[in-house]
């Protein structure tokens, strides 16, 4: 395997969790909601799936099982913002420091355990094309599910009719409800959705990415993900691309390491943090941009009158 | 399941004065149903949790010192939040203060003068505020959502204490640890009794106290008031909705700072790779459970400084990790959100289907 498909395999398993925890937020987002809670929902996910793959020795139940953990998580947040209207933010930040603290209760016993990989599919005869074979076909099911889920999201999104109430109900909820839209079902189904999504990204970490349990292994992809939302302007295209780029950016920090280059580690592990405060500024810049594609219910609570 | 909410004539304030002790009742029975689950006795966790470190006199102490950082970001955090500024980078700001104010005690230990301590301590305001100006700048001249900028500071603040304390600032005397030099006695915050807990506290009562007075009593209380609850009002009353942006997060930054260094300086007395168990994240826990409200503030500080106190001692005398604080923590945050709601609104269970549909 030459060095350029091994950069390119890296960084797709590098951008996969991202763009499986973006993906599902900016379902939620365009819904109105805005979950600050993917780090913990991603994190509970990750040594969920880690447990749920040990006990049984299959991966896909691990899936299985950090989804239904980022769910979990998912419906106590759709309980306190939209069903009892709390504070989004902050019930976001909740759910976070909660996902945090049980993932790393829960986690304890799995430290320095070997874990069980996602073993890639290889699609026969395709995966053993010269050069993009074994990147375009010989990947994990994750891998495919990710990219399945960025083209789904967009067809449901932008030509069914579910997609357009789901728009209607973040861009103005008062006549959604008017229209007879229920509102509250249609955000806590997002909510679900984007909790499964997050739980998925973070069985990814734990299952395949780095398969095993490592306390605060998430370090803080679920924030990075919550900001490619913005970057992407809640568009799912734009939002493969800035996974992909981040991905990049935190695989180009492992090699330039390996190769030494005289940069202490810590500026390198640095590196996808301040990435992403340069993109948030970069895309911020561009106010029109931004104004015309949040959601303009983004974060705000919804009592229906009666 | 049919749960409405009918909003109140006006806001009840009985709820909200009860609303944190619901909240903590609920906590306290959903931990017995926890520790349960962990195959304890719940009433003797609870007791070993909650009670046991309120029996001795150096643990009062301790209580103190870890209240502290929490009290003193806390306020800080109050301000921002009940002006609409959302700053979660507490943790990174009490780094970056920890860090500007070690520069002294690192690099220049040979100067030792009545001056070192206030020239560290206005050193670590200093390092707090200038991490703390970086999301309000972008906020204020980018539009930045500060939630994002603020926390990715504080990841790359504890990357640079990693590489100081591993690096440049590592002690040459130190046997290769990732540590720095102890501080001179010069260096060191003056204890405030025989024990652990130093001068500190006195700059956390003070803060509550200002606080209290600048909220309650001046016309920048009811300003940053104003462009919390109706920003739009308060762009027509004349308020700067950037400089409130200014405002909030450089004085929370400051705060956040002096209690790096105040931890360092008092409670710590070198660096090492890790300064903190997340204070900067359990002071926004602290910021709500007080209602945003000083004084509340300082009560729910020392309440959270229990739960980390609590959690050794459950390690220690039953064996349960002392991971179960941070579960703590999260319920009780979560539970305190919960029950906000109840000021606001009533809850009606079961009402008539003449809303329509329940979710």
């Amino acid at each position: 395997m030459g060095m350029f498909e091994a950069i390119l395999l890296t960084v797709i398993t590098a951008a996969t969790p991202l763009l499986l925890a973006a993906i599902g937020e900016l379902v939620v987002e365009r819904s109105g909601v805005l979950n600050l809670g993917v780090e913990g929902m991603m994190i509970l996910g990750a040594v969920m799936g880690f447990a749920a793959a040990q006990a049984t020795g299959s991966p896909y139940a691990g899936a299985l099982c950090a989804m239904l953990a980022g769910m979990t998580l998912a419906l106590l947040f759709g309980f306190l913002t939209i069903h009892l209207v709390a504070n989004q933010v902050a019930t976001g930040l909740a759910l976070t420091l909660l996902g945090l603290g049980l993932a790393g209760m829960i986690g304890e016993a799995f430290v320095g355990r070997p874990g069980v990989r996602l073993q890639a599919i290889d699609i026969p005869v395709l995966s053993d094309l010269p050069v993009v074979g074994r990147i375009l076909f010989g990947q994990d099911l994750l891998v495919y599910i990710s990219l399945a889920l960025v083209a789904a999201v967009t067809y449901v999104l932008f030509h069914t009719r579910v997609g357009l109430v789901i728009r209607a109900v973040g861009d103005n909820h008062g006549s959604a409800h008017a229209l007879g839209v229920s509102v509250r079902k249609v955000r806590y189904l997002a909510v679900l959705f984007g909790g499964a999504c997050a739980g998925l990204a973070g069985g990814y970490l734990s299952l395949a990415y780095t398969p095993q349990w490592i306390e605060g292994m998430t370090a803080g992809r679920g924030w990075i993900a919550l900001a490619l939302v913005v970057f992407a302007t809640w568009r799912p295209l734009r939002l493969l691309a800035g996974a992909y780029l981040f991905g990049a950016v935190g695989i180009m920090q492992f090699h330039a390491q390996a190769h030494g280059f005289g940069i202490p580690s810590q500026f390198l592990s640095a590196l996808p943090y301040a990435a992403t405060i340069a993109v948030l500024v970069i895309i911020s810049r561009n106010r029109i941009l931004t104004r015309i594609n949040t959601p303009a219910c983004l974060g705000r609570p919804f009592v229906p009158d009666r | 399941m049919r749960l409405e909410l009918e909003k109140r004539a006006e806001h009840s304030a009985a709820m909200a004065l009860l609303s944190p002790v619901i909240a903590l009742a609920l906590t306290l029975v959903s931990g017995a149903i926890l520790f349960a689950a962990l195959g304890q006795n719940p009433a003797r966790a609870l007791y070993v949790f909650f009670i046991d470190p309120l029996t001795a006199s150096w643990s009062l102490q301790e209580l103190v010192v870890k209240a502290t950082p929490l009290i003193l970001i806390g306020v800080g955090l109050a301000v921002c939040y009940l002006s609409n500024t959302w700053n979660i980078g507490g943790e990174g700001q009490f780094t970056a203060g920890a860090l500007a104010g070690s520069i002294l005690p690192i690099l220049f230990a040979g100067f030792e003068s009545p001056l070192t301590l206030p020239l560290m301590l206005l050193m670590g305001v200093a390092g707090g505020m200038a991490w703390a100006a970086i999301p309000a700048f972008l906020k204020v001249r980018f539009g930045t959502n500060e939630i994002l900028t603020s926390l990715m500071l504080v990841y790359i603040a504890q990357l640079l204490l990693d590489w100081l304390v591993r690096g440049p600032w590592r002690d040459p005397a130190g046997f290769n640890f990732p540590e720095s030099r102890m501080f001179t006695a010069a260096a060191t915050l003056p204890a405030l009794a025989d024990g652990r807990m130093h001068v500190g506290a006195i700059f956390a009562l003070i803060a509550v106290a200002a606080l209290a007075v600048v909220l309650m009593k001046t016309r920048k209380g009811f300003e940053i008031r104003v462009l919390g609850q109706a920003p739009r009002a308060g762009r027509f009353a004349g308020f700067s909705q950037n400089r409130m942006v200014w405002f909030a997060f450089l004085l929370a930054g400051g705060l956040a700072g002096l209690a790096g260094i105040s931890e360092v300086s008092g409670s710590i007395n070198q660096l090492t790779p890790v300064i903190s168990p997340g204070y900067g994240f359990t002071a926004i826990i602290v910021a709500f459970l007080g209602r945003l409200n000083p004084i509340g503030i300082l009560f729910s500080g020392l309440l959270l400084a229990l739960s980390y106190l609590g959690g050794e001692a459950a390690q220690v005398a039953l064996g349960i990790s002392d991971k179960t604080t941070r579960v703590f923590q999260g319920m009780l945050l979560f539970y305190v959100l919960a029950c906000d709601t109840l000021i606001l609104y009533r809850i009606r269970l079961g009402g008539p289907a003449a809303t329509g549909k329940g979710a």
